[in-house]
């Protein structure tokens, strides 16, 4: 199915099923522990082998020699494989450093080799035998040295958000030159771990040249696709599987070592090998979030209108590496005439960078809306009526290229209402609660809406049944469960009629999840196959699609009712959606204002929040349960960005040296308060024959602004380096005792 | 985690001798450190001596009118017992201030007082460390040492101590009872327990080889108001940046000891005697050797601002 024209009426906007907060329909499964993630595919293979991956002791350098004697007559151990036993290997584009190290070294903790004995404990023991002597070279760890001499350098982030390297228009600096208000600003956010809670796992089987993998994967056919580069085999001959997926946040959008290592350890071992990561190999073994420094500059006339805008950010990768895109969201969140964004990368020895939800805007926003903050202060505004003032209906970039549909507007005010930001001393440091400091702070929340092809299939049973196959992925998302519903919508029966099969390449290729854009675009694909069985069905009783209704398990046609089992058992279609160039025609985007109360501890510059709220506009909400969930998961890790999450780098050896859960902080229970989630009830028509975008990742973007301006509002300190860690605090608050 | 042996102890000397006899033995008893350790090879023994059959589970009253805890006695029976909540509240304070509910199910008396520090150098085995591989360096020197020690740190190791429990032992001034391998028993006030690294970092307490661990003893209650301060990044389940155990006695008077600050729980006599005249006067005292790095100079100001707010409330609550 075509989607190039705006979505009139169709089945969804019964809202029969679809709009309802139901319960996921893998719930069960996965609170009684019989939903098997990648590592628990027991009923595959019932004595596979495991694989323990060992990683470089050195950040940058050659190994010079490698002996794996010892491992090798270590006890239950079956095989070793390093580069030399591998075989060639390519690397896929989607890979900048290789998954497999060997002779040369890239970065800490790439993988040098993987030991493969008949339990996981003695193949972890044998992993220490390896004798590796390294030749050291010294490597580039520290991103501030390259700030201000960076090339710049555009990039798509990977998750659909881009830039090219350098964007103007009109002419900043005359128009920020002659501003009668500016500001000059400068923040930095550090390198982020996806911390997921499943860690990368694979089970691999040969059957001949055929590879199967079951692991945790949220991008099915790109998973194929580098497993069969990287492992130089025919597509063919490659099947993923990831039906359940415990977390990804992007570190699973591409294969990571488990996955090459695994399948390249059960062909040497000639049997069925499993491979996790353990936790400090998720630091530095696979892919971060890179660290920023942005500097942003304002100018405004007395009215508060932006004259004036620029943002630029510096970010380090390897080289052959992308920068994070941290000024996307800068073209378009707000007016004005005059406009410079820029991206800049840094060469740094450190492990990959890559996507981590809402690549680009999560950082980016958390520099912007700071700004947007203290360019209100030095205008005298109040933030959210500055923001109002300065909201745009069309890209400012195109002016003639409208927003698909834009309430940020609404966000603000229905916020501001909820949250009684009335309420709010605008002067910093003045609120007091017996120890703590409370302060409220608000940001804009923007993510782009991504349109990517998926396809389904559907079938109906005899019994009249209806299965939705897709390898779509549900990464805790709840796409089991959205995707049952679209289909109950379309053909018109109960929720518990449907099954839906997802995960598995030899399904149809969906949009898979990613860049917020899954739950859109795959029950979009879900609709277009509905769409097809309906339009067959209407054929084969001699109708045609306008006349005949799908209700209650019949098919209605005039006075005649068919059972669906009668009129379409044993029928099965299968389509996508693909897009014409709404998405170009229209910027598609996302809204939010998010709201949050902080008290800082006047004593100890400990920061708790108190409340938090987030107003949504993302087109129509599918399941605004499964969606708060995201949202409110979402919130939770911007106050991680905003208060506690730190890669840290040790400069001199070249790696993150807090790597683990002990030491890089993410927010506990105790961290969190009441959150509360509002959705705009609105359609976007635009977007797909869902009305529908994507929401996972807008609940993520501008938290950690909005945490930051309100401790500033608390404490009347501005912390620009984040994480706020009372060490930034203590020697600026006020006076104790 | 490299293979090992492993044995059930039937009695405490005969456990102490064998720990003396056996190479690479080491005991037993929650591992909720040891096993973590084990699997990433910081720690590597032969042989393991479960001590967790041997009693040692009980709290008892002393003739003198205190209490006697036993070597494995879970964190969460001891700060939970009455008398302890009662007499001690310091301790049952800094106890729930730790860990997590599961791992305070598991963990005993002796095991969180040998705990190991949770220097993130220490704990990757491609760094140099003192503690970990005497002779091979501190990577921590020099790198990131925002959690390490600010006082009382050698050029061989800036490592802290992360109990909780201990420092709120330092300032009951805790008695830790032991048996030995030839069956001797002797009694270590706990401000010996734990040592400066000095120039042998990986010898972290007074225990002698073999030496194990049979009781904890609470000498009879100190009165005062007990409270315990600990500051961290999260608002649960993290190490203490700083922390604060404090006694005070309605007149002002008293006793702190701090953890996360040093190499053992910190205790100055001076800092004690100048409680009355408040947190800055304390706070100079007790860091009056102090060495802190860029990175960790906060916890100068934070134990200062921490203690006044400990004060504050002490004041607040007498009046």
């Amino acid at each position: 199915m075509k989607f190039d024209q705006p979505a009139t009426t169709n089945p969804i906007d019964q809202l029969k099923v679809i709009g309802y907060p139901h319960d996921r329909i893998d719930g069960p499964l996965k609170t009684t522990g019989h939903a098997p993630y990648a590592y628990e595919r027991h009923d595959i293979v019932a004595d596979p082998a495991y694989g323990f991956i060992l990683g470089s002791a050195i950040a940058k350098g050659r190994i010079a020699s490698i002996d794996t004697g010892a491992a090798l007559a270590a006890p239950g151990v079956l095989k070793v494989v390093t580069w030399k036993e591998a075989g060639p290997l390519a690397k896929s584009k989607n890979h900048t450093a290789h998954l497999l190290a060997g002779p040369e070294v890239e970065h800490y903790d790439q993988a040098v080799a993987i030991v493969v004995a008949d339990s996981f404990e003695n193949a972890r023991a044998a992993a220490k035998l390896v004798r590796i002597d390294y030749q050291r070279e010294p490597g580039r760890f520290d991103l501030s040295q390259q700030v201000g001499r960076a090339p710049p350098k555009g990039a798509s982030s990977g998750e659909g958000s881009g830039s090219e390297p350098v964007d103007r228009v009109g002419d900043f600096e005359a128009a920020y030159a002659s501003a009668p208000v500016k500001i000059d600003r400068s923040y930095s956010t550090p390198d982020q771990s996806h911390s997921m809670m499943e860690p990368h796992a694979t089970l691999a089987v040969w059957n001949g040249d055929r590879l199967t993998v079951w692991t945790s994967n949220q991008m099915i056919a790109w998973a194929v696709r580098d497993l069969s580069e990287t492992l130089k085999i025919p597509k063919e001959n490659v099947r993923v599987v990831s039906t359940y997926v415990g977390g990804g946040f992007g570190a699973k959008l591409w294969i990571r070592s488990d996955a090459v290592m695994a399948a390249l350890a059960a062909r040497a071992a000639g049997r069925p090998v499993k491979v996790a990561l353990t936790r400090p190999q998720i630091m530095n073994n696979t892919t971060h979030r890179p660290a920023t420094v942005q500097r942003i500059r304002l100018g405004a006339g007395h009215d508060g209108k932006i004259t004036a805008i620029a943002h630029e950010s510096w970010s380090g990768d390897l080289p052959g590496g992308k920068p994070e895109t941290s000024v996307s969201q800068t073209k378009l969140l707000y007016a004005g005439a005059n406009r410079l964004t820029a991206d800049y990368l840094a060469t740094l020895d450190l492990p990959e960078g890559n996507a981590m939800r809402a690549p680009g805007e999560a950082p980016g926003l958390m520099a912007l809306e700071v700004a947007m903050d203290e360019m209100a202060e030095a205008l005298g505004q109040d933030p959210i009526a500055f923001r109002i003032l300065n909201d745009t209906q069309v890209d400012p970039e195109k002016p003639g290229r409208a927003f698909s549909h834009r309430n940020l507007i609404g966000c603000l005010e229905l916020g501001a209402d909820r949250f009684g930001w009335s309420r709010r001393n605008p002067r910093p440091g003045q609120v007091r609660a017996g120890r703590w400091l409370v302060g409220m702070g608000v940001a804009a929340g923007f993510r782009n809406n991504l349109l990517m092809k998926s396809a389904a299939r559907v079938e109906v049973t005899r019994d009249g049944r209806v299965v939705v196959s897709t390898d779509m992925t549900d990464i805790g998302t709840g796409s089991y469960t959205i995707i049952a519903q679209t289909a109950a919508e379309m053909l018109g029966v109960p929720m518990e009629t449907v099954t839906v099969n997802l995960g598995d390449s030899s399904f149809p290729a969906s949009s898979g999840s990613g860049g917020q854009w899954g739950g859109n675009n795959s029950t979009a694909g879900v609709y277009a196959a509905c769409q097809k069985m309906r339009d067959e069905v209407a054929q084969k009783l001699g109708s045609n699609s306008a006349d005949i209704h799908f209700e209650g398990g019949q098919v209605q046609m005039g006075d005649r009712r068919i059972p669906l089992a009668e009129a379409a058992g044993g029928m099965s279609v299968e389509d996508a959606i693909e897009y014409g160039d709404l998405g170009k025609t229209y910027q598609q985007s996302t809204f939010a204002g998010h709201f949050v109360e902080v008290g800082v501890d006047a004593f100890t510059g400990e920061v708790r929040v108190r409340r938090m709220l987030a107003v949504c506009a993302a087109g129509r909400i599918l399941n605004p349960k499964s969606a708060r969930s995201q949202v409110i998961g979402a919130m939770t890790m911007g106050v991680g960005a905003a208060l506690m999450e730190d890669a840290v780098v040790d400069k001199r050896i070249g790696y993150f040296v807090n790597h683990d859960l002990a030491e890089y902080h993410v927010p506990v229970h105790a961290d969190i308060p009441h959150q509360e989630v509002i959705f705009l009830d609105e359609t976007d028509p635009i977007s797909s024959p869902m009305k529908a975008k994507g929401v996972g990742e807008l609940g993520l973007c501008g938290v950690g602004a909005a945490v930051s301006n309100a401790v500033y509002n608390a404490t009347g300190v501005r912390v620009r380096d984040y994480p706020i860690t009372l060490d930034k605090l203590i020697e600026r608050l006020p006076e104790v005792a | 985690m490299k293979p090992f042996t492993y044995e059930r102890a039937t009695s405490p000397a005969g456990a102490a001798a064998a720990a003396a006899t056996a190479p690479g033995a080491k005991f037993i008893a929650g591992g909720t450190n040891l096993l973590d350790l084990m699997k990433l090879q910081v720690e590597t023994p032969s042989h393991l001596i479960d001590v967790n059959g041997l009693g040692f589970d009980r709290i008892e009253p002393t003739p003198e009118g205190g209490l006697r805890v036993g070597a494995l006695v879970r964190n969460t029976d001891l700060a939970a017992d009455p008398r302890v909540r009662r007499d001690y509240a310091v301790l049952s304070r800094a106890l729930l201030a730790g860990a997590s509910g599961q791992l305070r199910n598991k963990a005993t008396t002796a095991g969180n007082l040998l705990q190991r520090t949770r220097c993130p150098y220490f704990y990757d085995t491609n760094q140099a460390c003192n503690k970990r591989r005497p002779g091979s360096g501190c990577a921590a020197i020099g790198g990131f040492t925002r959690g390490h020690a600010v006082v009382g740190a050698s050029e061989q190791c800036i490592a802290t101590h992360p109990s909780d429990m201990a420092v709120a032992m330092r300032v009951l001034d805790v008695t830790v009872e032991t048996v030995r391998p030839d069956g001797s028993t002797r009694a270590i006030p706990i401000a010996d327990f734990h040592r400066l690294p000095g120039d042998t970092p990986d010898v972290e307490t007074a225990l002698t080889k073999g030496e194990l661990i049979t009781a904890v003893v609470l000498p009879k209650p100190v009165g005062g108001r007990q409270t315990y301060a600990k500051v961290r990044d999260r608002a649960s389940y993290a190490f203490a940046l700083i922390s604060i155990a404090a006694v005070i006695e309605p007149d002002g008077a008293g006793r702190v000891a701090l953890g996360g600050v040093a190499h053992k729980p910190w205790r100055v006599a001076a800092a004690d005697a100048a409680l009355p005249q408040g947190a800055k006067a304390v706070t100079e005292r007790l860091f009056a050797d102090a060495h802190p790095t860029t990175e960790n100079r906060f916890k100068l100001p934070l134990v200062e601002r921490t203690l006044a707010a400990t004060l504050a409330e002490h004041k607040a609550e007498a009046a």
